[in-house]
């Protein structure tokens, strides 16, 4: 619990954007794609012009609530499926595949 | 693993953390718990302790979180409350890891939502809810040039038209489906309420080179693949605004799994609280949104109550009694001024999606008798977001209510699940 709090109190004192910051690189559906610092991945996948997921339909849909309620934005991030991406700050090097 | 507190929050937003601060300084063992990345809610979403200052209610964000800073409170982000399995504890997860938390007393903040209406084209991305595109933009989504139309109802239209304006983003127009006669007599209920009304005009000061229209609401959103274009409507006219970007949410609704799985009595779309905010279950206090819309000032108001009650300083709760009746009656003004004209009812087509989950368009649902029949026959409100979404739009086009929470309230592995109650694992 207390690495929990340092973490949480760290990103809550400096967390946000830096948008100074030359960012990082994360894959996104195999593209690399430059984000900065405190990036959500459902802002990333948006900035990339990706769909999050297509819905049982077919249809191409992107975030919509924005704080982790509705589900649209959900996508494969790191191997694990249905992750809330609205909710995930982006890290170096991470995977994300929609659809 | 699993752990006990005296006292546990459930949801980190203004009302949670004056809820855990409280009751944190009075000495008792408290565990604030809350979905997102950061302690904040929404209204504080993506505050940073050194800029706070800058943004409107920065001042109490800075206040609170400071407080919470020099408490022994322990504070678990990112984690979802997902199921109760006996009275006294929540089990929870994160990123598919699972915890178990016992308390004494449980106090929910977990906040509200956007009302999010159909409409065709509501589907298309690049619509999203004005909060909801606000949120996105705290979380690094680049506004700069971008062409945005907010249309729905609700003072969080024009906070967001100052934010994205402040974030690089050329705010088309703002449109408020309310009629301005509505919106008037809001607007002079608020001449009593000196700290609301400077933040209603701070926000309008900012956002005055966008016209803000009254009476006016989204008919469509069309583009290929994704919105380029939204009409409107004043009933009388149509019009069309060239855009990248569509905000548009219909006021707040409050988030009543949490409390609903734990069995406190809802009454009017609100749960049912005394003085000291305890609901119809027993040791459960809910507080902020989920009593009523009515924002920053009644949620911490509450959360304090809640948390002094849950310390056992009932006296301190009480005194705040009559602060709180002010901001109550004013959360009672923004549902009457905000009230949706029955016009929105006529906007879903045949083929309009209203459960975007399971893509259950309105010709499937209108012959349904009721939110059970339409689960059975359609799935609608049987996907990933069990209904939050269409349960708020399916009561306001056909008056169904869905008054029933099951666990888990957010998708959860099974393992979480099938924990044994009296495991401590």
């Amino acid at each position: 619990m207390i690495e929990d709090q340092e973490e949480t109190w760290n990103l809550f004192r400096e967390g946000g954007m830096r948008l100074t910051d030359d960012g990082f690189f994360i894959t996104m559906n195999g593209k690399r794609v430059r984000v900065a610092l405190g990036t959500s991945v459902a802002a990333a996948m948006m900035m990339s012009g990706e769909p999050c997921r297509f819905s049982v339909t077919g249809e191409a849909r992107g975030p919509l609530c924005g704080m982790g309620i509705c589900m649209e934005c959900r996508a494969t991030v790191d191997g694990v499926a249905h992750r809330r991406t609205c909710q995930m700050v982006c890290v170096q090097g991470m995977e994300v595949v929609t659809g | 693993m699993s752990a006990r507190f005296d006292v546990v929050v459930v949801g980190a937003g203004p009302g949670g953390m004056a809820a855990a601060v409280v009751a944190a300084e009075a000495g008792r063992e408290v565990c604030l718990l809350d979905d997102n990345l950061t302690p904040g809610g929404q209204i504080w979403r993506g505050f940073r302790t050194e800029t706070a200052h800058k943004y409107p209610h920065g001042a109490g964000f800075l206040e609170w979180s400071a407080r919470l800073q020099h408490t022994d409170c322990a504070v678990w982000q990112g984690w979802q409350a997902v199921a109760s399995p006996a009275a006294g504890v929540l089990r929870l997860e994160r990123g598919g890891e699972a915890r178990t938390v016992r308390f004494d007393r449980l106090i929910l903040a977990t906040g509200a939502r956007e009302r999010f209406l159909p409409f065709p084209g509501w589907t298309l991305p690049g619509v999203m809810g004005a909060g909801g595109l606000q949120a996105l933009v705290k979380g690094g989504l680049d506004a700069r040039r971008k062409r945005v139309v907010l249309a729905g109802s609700g003072p969080l239209l024009l906070a967001v038209a100052a934010g994205l304006k402040g974030a690089g983003a050329q705010v088309m127009g703002i449109y408020e489906q309310a009629p301005a006669i509505r919106l008037a007599g809001f607007a002079l209920s608020l001449l009593g309420q000196p700290g609301k009304l400077a933040e209603g005009l701070r926000y309008r000061s900012k956002s005055i080179k966008a016209p803000y229209r009254t009476g006016a609401w989204v008919v469509r959103a069309e583009g290929r693949g994704r919105v380029e274009r939204v009409t409107l409507t004043d009933g009388r006219n149509e019009w069309s605004v060239a855009c990248e970007w569509l905000g548009s949410g219909f006021h707040l609704v409050p988030n009543l799994e949490l409390p609903q799985l734990l069995g406190c009595r809802v009454e009017g779309g609100y749960v049912a609280v005394d003085r000291l905010q305890q609901s119809s279950a027993a040791g459960v206090a809910c507080v902020g949104e989920l009593t009523g819309i009515g924002g920053l000032e009644k949620a911490v108001i509450e959360g304090q109550i809640a948390g002094w009650a849950a310390a056992g300083l009932e006296s301190r709760a009480k005194a705040l009694g009559s602060q709180l009746e002010e901001k109550k009656r004013f959360a009672g003004r923004l549902d009457r001024a905000f009230q949706l004209r029955p016009e929105l009812r006529k906007l879903v087509k045949a083929d309009t999606v209203v459960c975007r989950c399971e893509d259950v368009v309105h010709g499937e649902l209108e012959s349904c008798k009721g939110w059970r029949e339409a689960k059975l026959h359609t799935r609608c409100g049987m996907g990933a977001c069990q209904g939050r979404i269409c349960g708020a739009a399916t009561e306001f086009l056909y008056g169904w209510e869905n008054a029933s929470a099951r666990p888990p309230v957010y998708p959860a592995a099974v393992s979480t699940m099938a924990v044994p109650q009296n495991s401590d694992a």
